[in-house]
């Protein structure tokens, strides 16, 4: 969108993480997570069916697709939250079949969720409390006597407040998370995530329902993440943020993987522009729709164009998605 | 310019919040004349989803005044207001999942059953790709995320409504869907709904809208033409990201 804004001081991408031509399936040098012949089904709907896909240890990369491509199903999947019908996928070279959620996140392998899970009536502090694992004090008899536990609390709480105030939360500390805002509930579900220093963090959806005006800090934290050496795996539709931050970009598309490479390589990829991106990034919709006349069109966008193009062709765009995903529905 | 027109949708000075003790709309104020398309941007925790739900009687009203059509409806029930035209979609659980796309049609319709047939056929005008496959007999629990906007949009027409609040109608949606969102509320909004939307994809919202409210700390911090705040150097800062492409 604003090409003609000086991008922030980026960070060196990871490169060569796959062995041999970039393409779906590739295999990679370092994999942290390998599935194979993963399938799930709803009764008729196929909504993953993933032959091959190994993602690079160290590394941040975006899963992208269009609505119903089968990327939330698929972290369900990795995460121990959903069953597939077939297929085998494991982490850190461990078998992840048959284990359970809770049991995968001890593991060293956190998610957080599309749809923010914050325990409304509790304080945030103690919402990032929860996030810690392997608490002395939750043990029965351990409970009854604080000084065997006081001393790790206090060392739980002080990581609480210090992602607090790097997440930017601290004046919300004590505050119940129901009054928090759509957004401010995501970068708790973030901090959160990091209570336990995870290896793999996967991230639902990080930017939606975030400002654009907090997307900086936020692609700064996933970044820290990176140097700090955990492996970063999220979903997002907004490009901007896949573009700078990861590197190594995975499409899905109804159930399969269809593309995979690193980020300019993939949205370049003509396969994809037509799968997913469309075409129509430049446009100004004001123009389009004949509210706003041409000389008054987002100087970041393309006017000529914008004036040609009939809000036809976008919809038909849209409608064809949704086919796909309906032909995906037999 | 605008002053001698009746506003639709009169917000003045509300303050409102959920806890007891904490106010989320700080003095918020805003006008919606007939046939505008509002956008709301603001940072998180601004208040712009709070505002939405303090028009729709919604969240606890503690100080200032809203009114319908000169009418004062603060406080009033949301219900009551559906009955008098207002429409509101949720950002989320915004439909019935048991029930078919016609069922939740009919729902949206309950307070006058008599505008049933009438109004799916506007809506279905509007959101043709509705009708495809098993058409009005599909769950909404089974559609997918730009299925279930479209359903939760056409849901809240049904009512015939003056004025529709909508919150974040892209939120989740691929990049063409979210075109295809823009698109359909400008329709609905030339249709002669009043429309006030609150938006994270700010720029999609300030290209589309007729006027923008910026939000800040539960009060409106700036007020101007679509077109004025996307040239403004400062919105273009803080909220329409500079993130180079």
């Amino acid at each position: 969108m604003s090409a003609d804004i000086t991008p922030p001081v980026s960070r060196p991408k990871s490169t060569g993480l796959h062995i041999g031509e970039p393409a779906a399936g590739v295999k990679k040098v370092d994999p942290i997570i390998v599935a194979s012949g993963v399938k799930r089904t709803f009764g008729g709907l196929t909504a993953v069916d993933v032959e091959h896909l190994e993602i690079p240890r160290g590394a941040i990369t975006a899963l992208i697709g269009p609505n119903g491509a089968g990327k939330t199903t698929l972290f369900n999947l990795l995460t121990g939250f959903d069953k597939p019908d077939a297929g085998s996928w494991s982490y850190d070279g461990k078998d992840l079949a048959n284990v359970p959620a809770h049991k995968v996140a001890r593991m060293g392998l956190i998610r957080t969720f599309q749809l923010t899970k914050a325990l409304g009536r509790l304080s945030v502090m103690d919402n990032m409390k929860l996030g810690q694992t392997g608490q002395t004090g939750e043990r029965f008899w351990h409970s009854l006597i604080p000084a065997l536990w006081r001393k790790q609390d206090r060392e739980i709480e002080q990581r609480a407040d210090e992602l607090l105030v790097k997440f930017k939360l601290d004046k919300k500390r004590d505050d119940l998370a129901a009054g928090m805002s759509g957004g401010q509930k995501k970068l708790l579900e973030m901090a959160r995530a990091l209570m336990t220093s995870p290896t793999l963090v996967m991230l639902d959806e990080p930017m939606a329902g975030v400002n654009p005006a907090l997307t900086q800090s936020l692609l700064d934290h996933i970044l820290d993440l990176k140097d700090e050496g955990m492996t970063v795996l999220f979903v997002e539709h907004d490009m901007h943020m896949v573009r700078h931050i990861a590197d190594w970009v995975v499409v899905m598309a109804e159930g399969r993987v269809v593309a995979e490479g690193a980020p300019d390589q993939v949205m370049r990829d003509p396969a994809v522009i037509d799968a997913y991106l469309g075409a129509h990034q430049e446009l100004d919709l004001g123009v389009v729709t004949g509210r706003v006349a041409i000389i008054d069109a987002d100087p970041t966008t393309d006017a000529e164009a914008s004036a040609s193009v009939d809000a036809a062709v976008i919809e038909a765009e849209a409608s064809a998605e949704l086919d796909a995903e309906k032909e995906n529905d037999k | 310019m605008t002053d001698t027109r009746t506003p639709v949708v009169l917000v003045d000075d509300v303050h409102a919040g959920y806890l007891p003790g904490v106010n989320i709309l700080n003095g918020a104020t805003l006008t919606a004349y007939q046939g505008e398309l509002i956008g709301i941007i603001g940072p998180n925790g601004a208040g712009k989803s709070t505002l939405l739900k303090a028009i729709f009687g919604q969240v606890q009203i503690r100080g200032g005044s809203i009114s319908l059509d000169g009418e004062d409806i603060t406080g009033l029930k949301a219900e009551k207001l559906v009955g008098k035209g207002v429409g509101f979609i949720p950002q989320t659980s915004n439909v019935f999942p048991s029930l078919t796309i016609e069922e939740n049609f009919e729902m949206g319709a309950f307070q006058k059953p008599s505008l049933t047939a009438e109004r799916i056929e506007f809506v279905m005008s509007i959101f043709p790709d509705l009708a495809k496959g098993a058409g009005l007999k599909k769950r909404a629990g089974g559609l997918s995320g730009g299925e279930r906007q479209m359903v939760a949009m056409g849901r809240a027409l049904m009512m015939d409504p003056k004025v529709l609040l909508l919150d974040e109608p892209s939120a989740g949606l691929s990049p063409v869907r979210q075109d295809e969102a823009f698109l359909r509320v400008s329709e609905i909004n030339k249709a002669g709904v009043t429309c006030i939307m609150v938006e994270q994809n700010a720029r999609r919202c300030l290209q589309i809208c007729d006027r923008g409210y910026v939000l800040d700390q539960g009060r409106d911090a700036h007020t101007a033409t679509g077109r004025e705040l996307l040239n403004d150097p400062k919105v273009a800062e803080l909220y329409l990201g500079t993130l180079g492409a």
